[in-house]
C-alpha cells in the first residue's frame, strides 16, 4: 500500500496505469472531479473506517467507465495503485463494472443501471431505522442514467419521505437521447429534493453544493460536465 | 376458524418486529393494510414504498447494506417476475441476504388472468444461486417455517398459497405412505391432491415443503437401489425441479415423469382455482391418470387430453 496519500495532480498518472496512455487528461473522464471533490473534502470515510457502521457511503450507481473511481479510491490509499495495471483480469479485483465483495471502499457492486439510487434510499432508511444519524448515504448517477425508470421510483419516495441524510450528483454530460427539458434537476426538485446545478469541473463550487444539506430533504447536485462526444 | 397463510405471515411478522430490532418490512402496498399497526409502532421498519417494485426490492437491497434483515411482500409476479433483476443484483450480487414473500402463487386468483399468475416465480429463482425455497402446503407449516427465516440468514423464498393440503407436515423430506410400484415426490399443496389419486396404488408418497436446497439425499434413499419409477407433482411450471431429481438418482436407472403447470401454452381461462388444477392435469383425477400411464397399470390414458385442442399427439408413423 502507498504510504503517502496521493493528490489530485497524481490522478492522471494513475489513470495511465489502466488505459496504457502516456497522458491521461482528467477532463476525458466525466465523473473524476466530482469523484475527487468528494473523497477529497467531503465523505467522511478512509481506509480505516471503511467498515464503520457510522461512515459515510458512496454509491457509485453509474458503474460504466469507473476507471476514475478506481483511481480516485488508489489515491485514497482503499486500493493498491499496483493493482491498477491488472484491472480486468480474469483474478483482477477490479473489473469495468465494480463488485463491492471484491474491492475495498466499494459500496454496491453496479453496472445495470438504475440500481443505485434505490438501494441508496434502503442504506438511508436502514442507518435511520438503526438510529444512526450521522452518516451522509451519496449516489452517484449519470444523466442517461435517469432513463431508467427505477429512479424516478426512488426519487419520488425519497422526496416525500424527506430523506435528509440522502444525496444524488448527476454527472450531466447530456448524454440522454430524449433528454430532460428544464432541467435535470427538475426531476427531483418537484418530488421535494433540495437542487443545485454546478459547474462538474470547478472543485470549490462542487464542495459548497455537495456540503449544502438540510436534516429533513434530499439533495441533488447537477454537475454539468462537457457533452459527450456523438458515438 | 385456521388462519390462512397470509394471516399467519402478517401475525407472525408483526410480533416479530416488537422483539427483532434487525427486521424490516418493505411492501409495494400489497398487505400494507395489514400492517398498519405494525407500522405504527415500528414507522421507520415498515415501509410501504406504494406501487413500486423495483424501489421495493433496491431498498430492501439498502437496508440489508445496513445490516438489517429486509423481508419483501407482494404477490407472486410483483415480487419475482416485474423486478426479477433486482432480486438479482440488489440482493444476490451485493451479497446481502433477505426474506421474500410471495402470496397468490400459480393459480390462487384465477379470475383475475394471467397478469396475477405467476408459475415461473420458483424457476427463474433457481437461475440465482443461494436462495433457500419454501413451499408451505398448511398455513401451520408457514408458521413453523417463518422464525428460522426471519431470525436467520441468506436469501429465503416463501411461496404463500390458498391451496392446502388437509393436514400439516412436519418440515423436511417426509414418507407419506409406503409403496413399491413407483415413488411420487408430492410438493406443498400438491400433497392433497396427490394422496387421493394415489388411493388405490402401491405407490410410496414422499412430500416436501422446502425445495431449494433440494434433499437429493433424502429422495435418493426413498427409491429403491435397481431401478425406479419417480413421478414429481410441483405446484408450479411442470419440471422445475426435474434437473435436481436427475442429479440425486443419476446413479439409479430411472423414469421420471414431471407433473406440474403446463409450459406449452398460455392458459387464457378464469374460474376458479379447482379448475385451473385440472385444466393442468394436477387435480385428483388428472394425476391419477398420469399415474397410471407412467406405471402402466389400468388404462393407459394420455396425460392433458382433457384440455382440448393442440395437445393431443399426432396418430400414426412412429
Amino acid at each position: 500500500m502507498t504510504t503517502t496519500e496521493l493528490g489530485y495532480r497524481d490522478l492522471p498518472g494513475l489513470l495511465s496505469r489502466m488505459t496504457g496512455d502516456e497522458k491521461h487528461s482528467a477532463a476525458a473522464t466525466s465523473t473524476l472531479d466530482v469523484l475527487w471533490v468528494l473523497y477529497d473534502s467531503v465523505l467522511a470515510v478512509e481506509p480505516r473506517t471503511a467498515d464503520h457502521p457510522d461512515r459515510d457511503r458512496f454509491l457509485l450507481s453509474k458503474g460504466h467507465g469507473p476507471m476514475a473511481y478506481y483511481a480516485v479510491l488508489a489515491a485514497k490509499g482503499f486500493l493498491d495503485p499496483a493493482e491498477l495495471p491488472r484491472w480486468t483480469a480474469f483474478d483482477s479485483p477490479l473489473g469495468q463494472h465494480p463488485d463491492r465483495t471484491l474491492v475495498p471502499g466499494v459500496e454496491i457492486g453496479s453496472g445495470s443501471l438504475g440500481h443505485g439510487l434505490p438501494l441508496a434510499l434502503g442504506t438511508a432508511f436502514g442507518l435511520r431505522a438503526r438510529g444512526r444519524r450521522r452518516p451522509r448515504v451519496v449516489v452517484l448517477v449519470g444523466d442517461a442514467e435517469l432513463d431508467e425508470g427505477s429512479n424516478h421510483e426512488a426519487i419520488a419516495v425519497a422526496g416525500r419521505r424527506g430523506l435528509g441524510s440522502l444525496t444524488a450528483v448527476v454527472v450531466d454530460n447530456a448524454s440522454s437521447s430524449h433528454g430532460w427539458p428544464g432541467g435535470v434537476e427538475q426531476r427531483f426538485v418537484r418530488e421535494g429534493w433540495r437542487g443545485h446545478v454546478v459547474d462538474g469541473r470547478d472543485h470549490d463550487s462542487l464542495h459548497r453544493a455537495l456540503t449544502d444539506t438540510r436534516t429533513d430533504q434530499p439533495l441533488v447536485v447537477v454537475a454539468r460536465v462537457e457533452p459527450k462526444e456523438p458515438r | 376458524m385456521t388462519r390462512t397463510m397470509r394471516e399467519v405471515f402478517t401475525d407472525t411478522v408483526s410480533t416479530a418486529l416488537d422483539t427483532d430490532p434487525r427486521l424490516a418490512v418493505v411492501l409495494a402496498e400489497i398487505s400494507a393494510d395489514r400492517l398498519t399497526a405494525a407500522a405504527a409502532r415500528h414507522p421507520d421498519r415498515v415501509l410501504n414504498v406504494g406501487i413500486r417494485e423495483q424501489l421495493m426490492v433496491g431498498v430492501a437491497g439498502g437496508l440489508a447494506l445496513t445490516g438489517l434483515r429486509p423481508v419483501l411482500h407482494s404477490i407472486a409476479p410483483f415480487l419475482v417476475e416485474r423486478p426479477f433483476e433486482q432480486l438479482k443484483l440488489d440482493l444476490n450480487h451485493q451479497g446481502v441476504g433477505a426474506v421474500a414473500v410471495s402470496t397468490g402463487a400459480a393459480y390462487d386468483y384465477p379470475a383475475a388472468g394471467r397478469t396475477h399468475m405467476s408459475p415461473g416465480d420458483v424457476a427463474l429463482l433457481d437461475t440465482l444461486p443461494g436462495w433457500r425455497v419454501h413451499v408451505p402446503g398448511h398455513p401451520r407449516e408457514l408458521a413453523e417455517l417463518l422464525p428460522g427465516a426471519l431470525h436467520g440468514d441468506g436469501l429465503v423464498y416463501l411461496r404463500m398459497t390458498e391451496r392446502e393440503n388437509p393436514h400439516p407436515m412436519p418440515p423436511g423430506l417426509q414418507l407419506v405412505r409406503p409403496g413399491s410400484r413407483g415413488v411420487v415426490l408430492a410438493v406443498g399443496p400438491m400433497l392433497g391432491p396427490v394422496l387421493a389419486a394415489a388411493e388405490g396404488l402401491d405407490v410410496a408418497v414422499l412430500y416436501a415443503s422446502t425445495v431449494r436446497p433440494f434433499d437429493a439425499a433424502g429422495l435418493r434413499a426413498a427409491v429403491p437401489a435397481g431401478a425406479a419409477d419417480v413421478v414429481l407433482v410441483e405446484p408450479y411450471l411442470a419440471g422445475t425441479s426435474a434437473h435436481l431429481v436427475s442429479e440425486a438418482l443419476r446413479d439409479v436407472p430411472h423414469r421420471l415423469l414431471s407433473l406440474g403447470v403446463r409450459r406449452d401454452v398460455e392458459l387464457r381461462a378464469y374460474g376458479t382455482a379447482e379448475e385451473h388444477e385440472a385444466a393442468h392435469g394436477l387435480d385428483p383425477a388428472g394425476i391419477g391418470a398420469s399415474l397410471r400411464a407412467f406405471l402402466g397399470s389400468g388404462p393407459v390414458t394420455a396425460v392433458n387430453t382433457s384440455t382440448g385442442a393442440g395437445t393431443s399427439a399426432p396418430t400414426g408413423g412412429a
